[in-house]
């Protein structure tokens, strides 16, 4: 890797109690208190799913768009460690600390929505695997991604506890978890993709296609990217720090580059199968798929030249509409799109939506919490490209 | 243990083929005896066997007494057609004593019983039809004098095997009936010697016939169950195989004779149906010789249970089954599942609010951010003008 000098990661400090952690503690309380009613009484008494949907919005998102918004993590640690883009080192421990949380939800949150999660542990017994199974796939690669990314974060505890022995030690094989931390998100996301094209015809032509698994692992990657940059941005608000424009602005022409990648195999795709005729219909599917279009698209309107990418406005509303429109491909291609016949309806109750800010309340709050308290965010009082010297200084 | 019967073709006369003897041609017998093979559910090559066991002549002596019945399992054995079975049980077993097919009468029948019994003494077969009464010594039944009772245990004595044919016999049947004046009961009740039963009301006459020719074959009975029923007839639930349990599993029920679900030939269960209860090969070997979809069930009548003791003649028509195999517990999913409501205001409120609540901050944010960046870039024009 090439050499890059950066500042140190330190906590950020403040008060814990905040409105917004207030806000979040009374979400995550709610979100709770359901959740004891579902174990208890079971989904029917909580939930709207039935025999046709037995998936509902706890799958697709908490566990399909909560992993897929949690890839800041991998696109980062991609990019630096992959494509040795050392500059963007500053950003893997933020990302991965949302992806830490944004992953550890979408595992436990499959917890809820398993009719019998009382055999919940069958997914790590090696008895009940079925290795031909997507589903077990998506499983076994989350549950190992979870356990490697808490790895990979470690050193942030670590540095706090003052456990340098350990640290050490940890920093010889890292090279094999971020190996690993790569590879695992890249087969269970597009896995994501492939139970999907296990439904086979009841999913509409516009999502179906045997293509699903690229489309959602660059869709996954590119929202990585989106994710950083409105984090950041949020971030940067939020502790009135800086915003780390100069990484962003670069990252946001990076992140172009792949969505256009994922545009290309997209239309590519529909216009091959023939399928973009469907798309001109009059009906919802068809609304909905230009919707989660025009999110794609936005981003090369936003941020098409160099000046537009320096303005952060621009990129946190590019970020978050990239978000968007990987929220609607998930949504789409999982609830949308999903016809299995005639009579079978599904919309979210209002305990399942409860449920869903809960996890994402959980996130916001963890973060938070994190940050202020471990080093994970860059120091602020250094600049940006720190000397030798200065950083010495820093980590004194 | 049972021993295989000798050759007890007697008459002396040389054996004309068996073919010729049963009046069909050497293809429909080879048929035939494959048929009952598949009935028992047999090994490849069993069929060949029981043709040369046939062939061989050992006609085994068979001793078929009459209690508390209608005569309707000989009768419907009788009009079995493949080959009609009076040849066959005149040919290939020598049917020494059967009260229906004697054309002699009186003394002279039990004369010709005592004596096949002491001729073929340990090897003879023991065919009983019919309930037996044991209410104020057996007096309800008696035939030459003697009660049912004595007669059964006089010929079961030295018999090689007995076989309750009916459900009479197996257990009481019709005639056991609550209140059950004669306490009729089943064979195996005076017996202490195993009996293979065949219930039924009557029983299908291949389900006997397969018993016969396995003894005759094998020299054994086909394996039982704690019944007495051959497990090759009588191990699956009529459930199991019915033409209409597809019908059952969707939910497709007729509810009333002759309403529109009857005549489309749905489930019958609702209309009391005892094939969920009732152990029996009736859907795969079907009744009467009639072709496809002839019996009970496939008539469109509930399967009665009559080869069930405490089902057939003790449970009402139209009660419904108690479902043995696959009775649904609480957790399986209803025959009419609920498919969903679509948006409650409720639900579709929240979701509103806090999408518009996340787009209308996320829009003041972004215009935050915006002044800011207009108000450094300012700042930083200004600069470098004096930097130049």
């Amino acid at each position: 890797m090439t050499e890059h000098i950066h500042v140190a990661p330190a906590p950020v400090g403040g008060r814990l109690l905040t409105p917004v952690t207030f806000t979040c503690g009374v979400l995550i309380l709610a979100a709770l208190a359901i959740l004891a009613v579902r174990f208890v009484l079971g989904l029917g008494a909580v939930t709207h799913l039935n025999d046709g949907y037995p998936w509902g919005i706890w799958v697709v998102a908490d566990v399909v768009i909560g992993s897929a918004f949690a890839c800041g993590g991998f696109s980062i640690a991609m990019l630096v460690y992959i494509f040795n883009k050392g500059e963007y080192h500053p950003l893997v421990r933020p990302a991965l600390l949302a992806s830490l949380f944004g992953y550890t939800l979408a595992g436990v949150g499959v917890i809820f929505d398993l009719g019998r999660w009382w055999n919940f542990w069958h997914i790590l017994s090696p008895a009940y695997a079925s290795p031909n199974s997507v589903m077990f796939e998506v499983a076994l690669c989350i549950s190992l991604y979870i356990v490697v990314m808490w790895i990979e974060f470690s050193p942030t505890f670590m540095e706090k506890w003052g456990m340098r022995d350990a640290r050490r030690k940890l920093n010889k094989v890292m090279f094999f978890f971020i190996a690993l931390g790569t590879v695992l998100p890249m087969m269970h996301q597009s896995s994501l993709g492939s139970l999907l094209i296990v439904f086979g015809t009841q999913i509409h032509p516009l999502w179906q296609t045997m293509l699903l698994p690229l489309i959602f692992l660059l869709s996954a990657i590119t929202i990585g990217y989106a994710v950083v940059l409105f984090e950041s941005c949020l971030a940067a608000a939020g502790y009135r720090r800086s915003i780390e424009m100069h990484l962003l602005t670069p990252l946001a022409k990076i992140m172009l580059g792949v969505l256009a990648v994922f545009m290309i195999v997209r239309f590519g795709d529909l216009l091959w199968r023939g399928a973009l005729g469907h798309a001109f219909a009059a009906n919802l599917q068809a609304f909905m798929f230009w919707l989660e279009t025009a999110c794609f698209l936005s981003p090369f309107v936003l941020l098409r030249s160099e000046v537009q990418r320096r303005n952060p406005a621009r990129l946190f509303i590019g970020g978050a509409l990239l978000m968007l429109g990987g929220v609607l491909l998930r949504i789409n291609a999982f609830l949308v799109g999903y016809d299995t016949g005639t009579g079978w309806s599904y919309f979210p109750s209002v305990p399942e939506l409860l449920v869903t800010f809960g996890m994402f309340a959980i996130e916001v709050l963890g973060y938070i919490v994190i940050t202020r308290r471990f080093p994970v965010l860059p120091r602020e009082d250094a600049p940006p490209t720190a000397t030798p010297a200065a950083l010495r200084a820093a980590t004194r | 243990m049972l021993s295989a019967p000798a050759a007890l073709s007697t008459d002396g006369r040389p054996q004309r083929p068996i073919e010729s003897r049963l009046e069909m041609s050497r293809r429909s017998f080879l048929q035939f005896c494959a048929t009952l093979a598949t009935t028992l559910g047999l090994p490849k090559g069993a069929e060949a066997a029981m043709a040369q066991a046939m062939e061989a002549a050992q006609r085994p002596s068979v001793i078929w007494l009459h209690f508390q019945e209608c005569t309707g399992c000989t009768e419907s054995m009788l009009r079995a057609e493949h080959p009609t079975l009076e040849k066959l049980i005149l040919d290939v077993i020598s049917l020494d004593y059967h009260e229906t097919l004697f054309a002699a009468a009186g003394h002279q029948v039990e004369a010709a019983r005592k004596a096949a019994m002491e001729r073929h003494k340990g090897k003879y077969l023991l065919v009983v039809e019919g309930a037996i009464p044991t209410r104020d010594g057996g007096i309800y039944c008696k035939v030459g004098n003697q009660t049912a009772i004595e007669l059964t245990r006089e010929c079961a004595k030295d018999a090689a095997a007995v076989i309750a044919i009916g459900s009479c016999a197996s257990w009481g049947g019709m005639p056991a009936t609550d209140p059950n004046p004669t306490g009729a009961v089943g064979v195996g009740k005076i017996l202490d010697k195993p009996v293979v039963t065949i219930p039924g009301c009557p029983p299908n006459p291949y389900n006997f016939l397969a018993t016969v020719v396995h003894f005759l074959t094998f020299g054994s009975l086909p394996p039982v169950d704690a019944q007495g029923r051959p497990l090759f007839a009588y191990s699956r639930l009529v459930h199991e195989n019915c033409e209409r349990r597809a019908h059952y599993d969707a939910g497709r029920f007729a509810l009333a004779f002759g309403d529109d679900g009857h005549r489309k030939g749905y489930c019958l269960y609702k209309l009391g149906c005892k094939g969920p209860e009732t152990y029996a090969n009736c859907p795969t070997v079907l009744f009467g010789d009639a072709g496809a979809g002839t019996w009970p069930v496939g008539c469109g009548h509930p399967c009665i249970g009559c080869t069930e003791e405490g089902v057939g003649f003790s449970k009402p028509i139209h009660m419904l089954a108690k479902v043995k195999n696959v009775e649904p517990p609480a957790l399986y999913p209803a025959i009419h599942e609920p498919q969903g409501q679509g948006a409650t205001l409720g639900s579709a409120a929240v979701l509103a609010a806090v999408a518009g609540a996340a787009a209308g901050a996320g829009a003041m944010f972004a215009r935050n951010l915006g002044k800011q960046h207009a108000a450094a870039d300012t700042a930083a024009k200004p600069a470098q003008r004096e930097d130049a």
